[in-house]
């Protein structure tokens, strides 16, 4: 009887339908607004930031998580895509579909030329590979392509740029123009809930190819490619395939940051920035659905929120302490907020890495199971009792 | 006599000055089980490595199915013609599923060495499952279907492997030393399980030294020393041939 309810709750949180599992997660999602408020991470920037971002490691994780293979150059197609969109703004409309379109498959086709020529190797080689390729777009930027990047200043929107389509059917008004999708402005909360239903979007395609012979495919390779090819399937189409989709994933999200501030600068293709997003992959859980996202939440949650803590907010937040132990807790505490902010992700990560290195879906697994299996124990005994 | 299945003519090789294999000729008949044996260094492996195309020899010709030729071909070409293998030391996925470690190689069969099917549902793929599930249990293995297979004992790989390459029904199976390192126990669940696929008509090739293994579920044994085949024979000729007493077998009574 008790086993019986044990197994539907087992059974509730494993086998979870698409369509729950997307319903649950365009709720949470959308309600972001809400339940980010008390943690004083309720405004349009940051929220967006969050959706677009996540966008960019979901995508990440079907190939580094599927596959396994560490790419270091992702931040090239989040450059890609916010060039092509800033471009698509100036040539043709302010509508964001056509930009984001065109981001989405121009980072396809730069993710193939460099998929190509990077799964010629794995492991190690590969990483570098495709670090390489990010560099020398980066720099590439700033010299050879001035005339696509605009170098230093980055491309941005001007008076007299063309845009055929906006201005065959009416005459430019005075001032810059905004984003807009038919006639909706993409600033603020309506830039980001068009960000999160993207985002919901991207979650479940990725969701999808997590729960397809595909998905399944890729983690074979990551588990054990050997095999793999000796079970008649050619492993390196599937991997090239799973970058990239991944590039896609990476180029909308550059689409997405320019949609929200129509700039883009050669800086987001940084190699740095390619290591954010292994950062967040990791911190939340290589390989899971929902794990990237966190890592998300995470990560720019510290970058934008604790990095603004300063000395008087901290005074504030111990002044029920007498005066001496205020000073104290503001002394000790103080190198980790604000510009010390790097010093708690890094003190974070490492307890992840070695305590959790399944990230931290790893950490909420173990406490669900414990919780589980002591539930189970409980019901064992009152049964034995009785 | 019915066509061979695998065709190995007048194969030559040496890797410097060690030549590794002399002048192999043998045909593997369809539907029987041909073990190859010899002592250490007499070229079993090699000769494998050549059969599936790994290794590419100095002269002479390895042809599957009627003068398809395998040479110089890659590993997943040489499965999708209808050749499965099992290693010496077991390969499988070990971070899946043993359920998902049989189901991939029927996905690779059913789906060719490369096929782009991003958004069909995994839980539409009943056929696949279910088919997995009762290979599972002709090894013996269904109960632990959900586990992870890479905390198998050596031997419960081996079976997992061996289902992984049932579920393809290839035309010819290729065993290395299927009950290397494993205990008393475990070989002889092996060498039943063996018996049980000849009844199913599979050809396969098995490379052994387990002596007990040979003769319990080999209908033909060639003989390899020193990289020449020097018989070939149902188990009872090999066992009274006086040449391999000599060569192989030390002279010892079988």
């Amino acid at each position: 009887m008790m086993n019986s309810i044990k197994q539907q709750l087992m059974n509730l949180f494993k086998k979870q339908s698409d369509l729950t599992t997307i319903l649950l997660f365009a709720a949470g999602v959308l309600t972001m607004p809400i339940w980010l408020d008390p943690i004083g991470a309720n405004y349009p920037d940051l929220l967006q930031k969050f959706v677009i971002f996540g966008i960019f490691a979901v995508g990440y994780n079907i190939l580094f998580g599927l596959t396994g293979y560490l790419s270091f150059g992702h931040a090239v197609f989040l450059g890609v895509g916010s060039y092509t969109a800033v471009w698509s703004f100036k040539l043709f409309t302010m509508n964001v579909l056509p930009a984001m379109l065109f981001a989405t498959l121009i980072s396809g086709l730069i993710a193939a030329a460099i998929g190509f020529v990077s799964m010629r190797r794995s492991g190690i080689y590969f990483s570098i590979l495709t670090l390489a390729f990010a560099q020398m777009f980066y720099n590439l930027a700033y010299s050879v392509l001035i005339p696509i990047t605009n170098g230093e200043t980055g491309l941005q929107l001007r008076m007299h740029d063309i845009r055929i389509i906006d201005n065959y059917f009416s005459d430019p008004a005075p001032g810059l123009p905004s984003t807009e999708l038919f006639g909706m402005s993409m600033n603020g909360y309506s830039g980001f809930y068009f960000c999160a239903v993207v985002l919901i979007l991207a979650f479940y395609v990725a969701m999808k190819i997590f729960r397809s012979p595909f998905g399944m495919k890729l983690k074979a390779i990551k588990s054990n490619q050997h095999r793999m090819r000796y079970t008649g399937s050619d492993t390196r189409p599937y991997l090239i395939t799973a970058f990239i989709i991944s590039g896609m994933f990476a180029g909308l999200a550059g689409a997405l940051l320019a949609v929200t501030d129509p700039l883009a600068g050669a800086e987001r293709m940084q190699w740095t920035a390619s290591g954010e997003v292994i950062l967040m992959t990791i911190l939340g859980g290589v390989g899971t659905l929902f794990g990237p996202l966190l890592g998300v939440g995470i990560i720019k949650y510290l970058e934008n929120i604790f990095s603004t803590i300063n000395e008087s907010v901290l005074q504030q937040f111990f002044s029920f302490l007498p005066q001496w132990g205020e000073n104290f807790m503001v002394a000790i505490v103080s190198p980790f907020v604000g510009d010390g902010w790097h010093l708690t992700l890094g003190i974070l990560f490492m307890i992840i890495i070695i305590f959790l290195p399944g990230g931290l879906m790893e950490g909420f697994q173990k406490i669900k199971k414990r919780y589980l299996t002591k539930g189970v124990k409980d019901s064992e005994s009152t049964t034995k009792q009785e | 006599m019915s066509k061979p299945v695998l065709k190995i003519s007048n194969v030559n090789k040496s890797f410097g000055g060690l030549q590794a294999l002399r002048d192999i000729n043998l045909e593997i008949e369809k539907g029987k089980v041909h073990a190859i044996i010899g002592p250490n260094g007499a070229g079993k492996s090699t000769l494998l490595n050549v059969c599936v195309g790994l290794l590419k020899p100095d002269s002479g010709s390895v042809t599957f199915n009627g003068g398809i030729n395998v040479i110089g071909k890659s590993p997943h070409e040489i499965n999708q013609m209808g050749l499965a293998r099992v290693f010496q030391t077991p390969e499988i996925f070990p971070d899946l599923s043993l359920l998902e470690n049989v189901m991939i190689p029927a996905f690779s069969k059913r789906d060719g060495a490369f096929h782009l099917q991003l958004f069909r549902s995994l839980a539409s793929e009943t056929k696949i499952t279910q088919e997995a599930k009762e290979v599972l249990a002709s090894v013996g293995m269904e109960a632990k279907a959900d586990e992870i297979a890479g905390s198998l004992s050596r031997g419960d790989k081996r079976r997992l492997e061996l289902a992984m390459c049932l579920i393809q029904h290839p035309d010819l199976l290729l065993l290395d030393e299927p009950t290397a390192g494993m205990a008393r126990h475990d070989t002889n669940k092996t060498i039943e399980l063996l018996k049980k696929i000849k009844e199913g008509g599979m050809t396969k090739i098995i490379i052994e030294h387990d002596m007990h293994v040979v003769f319990s579920v080999a209908d033909t044994i060639s003989v390899l020393a020193q990289g020449a085949i020097i018989a070939t024979g149902t188990p009872d000729e090999i066992r009274g041939n006086p040449i391999v007493q000599e060569a192989y077998l030390g002279g010892a009574e079988l």
